[in-house]
């Protein structure tokens, strides 16, 4: 045999070579996920001036000035129809339960959706205000539900998570309050 | 009960695949021939199952059967008919049961009608079309059933992403499909001629309709992904060099480079194993760009969608599938018997080229599709884009298109290039006309420098095959290179001419405020809300005059839905046979004015109109070679009836 044949033999297991190489590429994209956070522009600035009508009855309105007493708070966009929403709230009930106070904004919604939502899935939040044109929504750099956001006692936003809080991510998520409190 | 039909003819179908794998794979032994007979029809029936349970989920989707799963999360009782319609694809499960519809149609079809190939390959072939499907059915089946019931079905759907709700976008996603899955014949037939080794013209011949035809939906579809891209997005930019984009891409380049080679083996027997190979390079594209897009690995902005385990289970079939195929290729090709020799300069030589270029570019894609991929790996997060994509891919496309318009001169086996030295002055002295004007007339950038010149040499030497032809005679199959070569000289001046001459402008402006950009001269007269089916918005009265001739009125929209709730721009153009003005509405400030994005883009519409042409060259191109196929099959078959008449 002479050497061309060879090294073009060679050569014909090159294209499975190089797609082995991507199988093992995304086999390692798939196991380790990516860190998903995307850096929001609004994280170090205060929040926009804001006041939102209650979203429900047995709630109070939400408004700038209640961010502004000391004091680190959550503040979770959600929405009735959003179904990430309903399987993030154990871990919301869960943020709670250990002391955090959790302001809400309802996105685009019904009163009587929102308290059925409510009724359902448990009521973490301590006021919730209603924004039906995302005006809000969009003024603090989120453009999905449900994000939470972790503002510190002067108002001024510190932590952005996309997406909902997997049970994984509540401790990360009162680090980051620990950390706005300082 | 529909639902439940469906689900029933999707399981029969597979298991048809099943028996379409075994048994062909069966009869290529001394021991299982009797099955030979068998083969056949169940790929025809297996395929018409398919398309029962597909039209079982379009049925579904139209009477907005909120019982089933798919369609509360992905169709809305208010919606347009015609998107409750594409809301059947609009969706994973959905475009993936459309994906083994076509695919298994398609086999069928083969098995219907190809009968030049030696018939062991055909049932390699068809065994092979069975093992794909067959991982697809799988898939679908275990984890992304589409006729899923819900136990207590809501009152509302939760409505089609509002991006979505375009008619170009509707009908875009199918196309496409038609093209990927219209390579998996392509692939299919790649493996029947591995398994047999019966690699030669008739092969070529059998693969390249459906080539053709598969290529001539992907350059449809991607040009219209691409417009829709423009003025749906309302960034005025036409390619972004997204990974969706370029999953798209990744099979055109293949089945291009596809195309020529298997041009080369039908005509001249060579280039055995380079085609063989492309064969199942163009559908593994189309693969690997489906996962990549459906696995969500690469896209990262909002990750509700994102399923590892559908990205694991899709990784596992192109794993299965395309290994295979590959590691049977290396087997296999060494024993391949070398085709013909052709000299360097010969239209082999160039075509041969072209394949090179073509698969480089191709790397060059992949490479830069994926290279955040192997970054993140390392814990850094980059994002590749036109800085990457635009000189690497010019590198080889520019010398690409030089051959291009020398190559179909060329005489098969040998030429000598002095021969043709003389037809290509004409081109050449008008690219060198249109860089010297551009030289001395604008200050552009070396792309798009090189791009006009090269497009309007192009142009010319595109049309050069015809001479001394004689026109009426000309087969078809000319005519379409001519128009598509063409096509790629008309597409290459609009993104030229889109990068060097357009000009933006970035305004608030006032009720009643006029704003020039370009030769235009853009008044916005009022906004006020308008209310469509499922959406309200905000919408802009504006009247644009070119060059202070009559204005045009033009009413560019900021769309919000609420099922889901999402905004959405609708810009507004006006398209005049030397560009477009692109207008798009913006926010209101704080003091009553209305931001205002405004473009004029100088020939930009010519990308689409080559895009068009190219699939036009192509469809003239399969139009004559399925009726000389014809023409061949109906000669045939007389001869073989007066011969049975002579005979008794």
């Amino acid at each position: 045999m002479s050497e061309s044949t060879k090294s073009s033999r060679w050569a014909l297991w090159l294209p499975l070579a190089i797609f082995a190489a991507f199988v093992v590429l995304a086999v390692a994209g798939l196991l380790w996920p990516a860190q998903r956070e995307v850096a929001s522009a609004m994280i170090g600035k205060p929040l926009p001036e804001f006041n939102l009508p209650a979203a429900v009855p047995d709630r109070p309105s939400l408004s700038k000035a209640d961010f502004a007493d000391g004091k680190p708070r959550l503040l979770n966009i959600f929405a009735s129809w959003c179904i990430p929403c309903a399987v993030e709230s154990p871990q919301l009930a869960q943020l709670s339960a250990a002391g955090v106070e959790i302001h809400g904004i309802a996105i685009r919604d019904r009163t009587e959706d929102v308290s059925s939502f409510l009724a359902r899935n448990g009521n973490p939040f301590s006021r919730i205000g209603r924004d039906d044109v995302s005006q809000v929504q969009l003024g603090i750099g989120s453009s999905g539900v449900p994000e939470t956001f972790v503002i510190d006692g002067k108002g001024v936003i510190r932590y952005q998570h996309i997406g909902d809080i997997r049970p994984e991510q509540v401790p990360m998520i009162l680090e980051k309050l620990q950390e706005a409190a300082q | 009960m529909i639902a439940e039909l469906g689900l029933a003819a999707l399981w029969l179908a597979a298991a048809l695949a099943a028996l379409q794998l075994v048994a062909g794979a069966f009869s290529l032994t001394k021991r299982g021939e009797g099955l030979s007979g068998v083969v056949r029809p169940v790929a025809v029936v297996q395929g018409a199952l398919c398309a029962v349970a597909f039209v079982a989920l379009i049925l579904l989707f139209i009477q907005t059967d909120l019982s089933v799963k798919l369609v509360a999360m992905n169709s809305h009782s208010a919606k347009p008919f015609v998107y409750k319609l594409a809301g059947t694809w609009g969706n994973h499960e959905g475009s993936m049961l459309l994906w083994v519809t076509v695919m298994s149609l398609a086999g069928g079809f083969v098995a219907l009608v190809e009968r030049r190939l030696p018939e062991p390959t055909m049932l390699a072939t068809l065994a092979g079309q069975a093992f794909v499907s067959l991982g697809f059915y799988a898939f679908l089946l275990m984890s992304s059933n589409p006729f899923e019931r819900l136990p207590n079905p809501p009152a509302e759907g939760q409505g089609l992403n509002p991006l979505l709700q375009d008619l170009g976008l509707a009908f875009h996603p199918p196309t496409l499909y038609l093209g990927y899955v219209g390579l998996s014949i392509a692939f299919s037939f790649a493996i029947g001629a591995l398994v047999t080794r019966q690699v030669g013209p008739a092969f070529a011949r059998a693969m390249r309709p459906w080539v053709l035809g598969a290529w001539i939906f992907l350059t449809l579809g991607i040009a219209a992904g691409s417009y829709w891209a423009y003025y749906e997005l309302g960034w005025g930019g036409w390619w972004f060099w997204d990974p969706v984009e370029n999953a798209s891409l990744m099979p055109w380049l293949a089945a291009t480079a596809l195309l020529h080679s298997a041009s080369v083996l039908a005509a001249r027997n060579a280039l055995r194993a380079w085609t063989v190979m492309l064969g199942v390079v163009a559908f593994s594209m189309s693969m690997i760009g489906t996962f990549l897009v459906r696995s969500g690995i690469l896209t990262s902005v909002h990750a509700f969608a994102v399923d590892p385990e559908r990205g694991t289970f899709i990784l596992g079939l192109l794993a299965i599938n395309i290994g295979g195929a590959l590691t049977l290729f290396a087997i296999r090709a060494a024993t391949v018997t070398e085709g013909e020799r052709f000299a360097l300069t010969s239209r082999e030589g160039a075509l041969v080229f072209n394949n090179v270029m073509l698969s480089a570019i191709l790397g060059i894609v992949l490479f830069g599709t994926l290279y955040p991929l192997v970054t993140e790996a390392f814990g850094q997060k980059v994002s590749v884009g036109p800085p990457y994509f635009n000189p690497m891919g010019a590198l080889f496309a520019v010398p690409m298109m030089f051959v291009m318009a020398i190559g179909p001169l060329l005489r098969w086996r040998k030429d000598r290039f002095a021969r043709i030295r003389g037809s290509l002055a004409i081109p050449l002295l008008i690219s060198l006309a249109v860089a010297t004007g551009l030289f001395a007339g604008a200050a552009i950038g070396a792309l798009p420098f090189i791009g006009i010149s090269l497009a309007a040499g192009l142009a010319v030497a595109s049309f050069l095959p015809l001479k001394g032809r004689n026109l009426r005679r000309t087969p078809l199959p000319v005519w379409g290179m001519v128009l598509a070569h063409f096509g790629i000289a008309v597409a290459l001046f609009g993104m030229a001419s889109e990068r060097a001459f357009s000009t933006e402008k970035l305004v608030a402006a006032r009720v009643g405020q006029t704003t020039a950009v370009g030769p235009w001269q853009v008044k916005l007269s009022g906004v006020r809300p308008v209310a469509g089916p499922n959406w309200t918005a905000l919408e802009a009265d504006m009247f644009a005059s070119y060059r202070g001739g009559t204005p045009v009125e033009i009413r560019p929209q900021a769309r919000s839905f609420w099922s889901p709730p999402q905004m959405t721009s609708e810009s507004a153009l006006v398209t005049r046979w030397n560009g477009q003005l692109y207008a798009v509405l913006g926010d209101e400030t704080d003091d009553g004015r209305w931001q205002l994005r405004l473009w004029w883009k100088p020939f930009v519409p010519m990308i689409w109109y080559g895009g068009l042409l190219i699939a036009f060259g192509g469809l003239l191109a399969l139009i004559g070679r399925v009726a000389s196929d014809v023409r061949r099959i109906v000669a045939r078959d007389k001869i073989a009836y007066r011969r049975t008449r002579q005979g008794r």
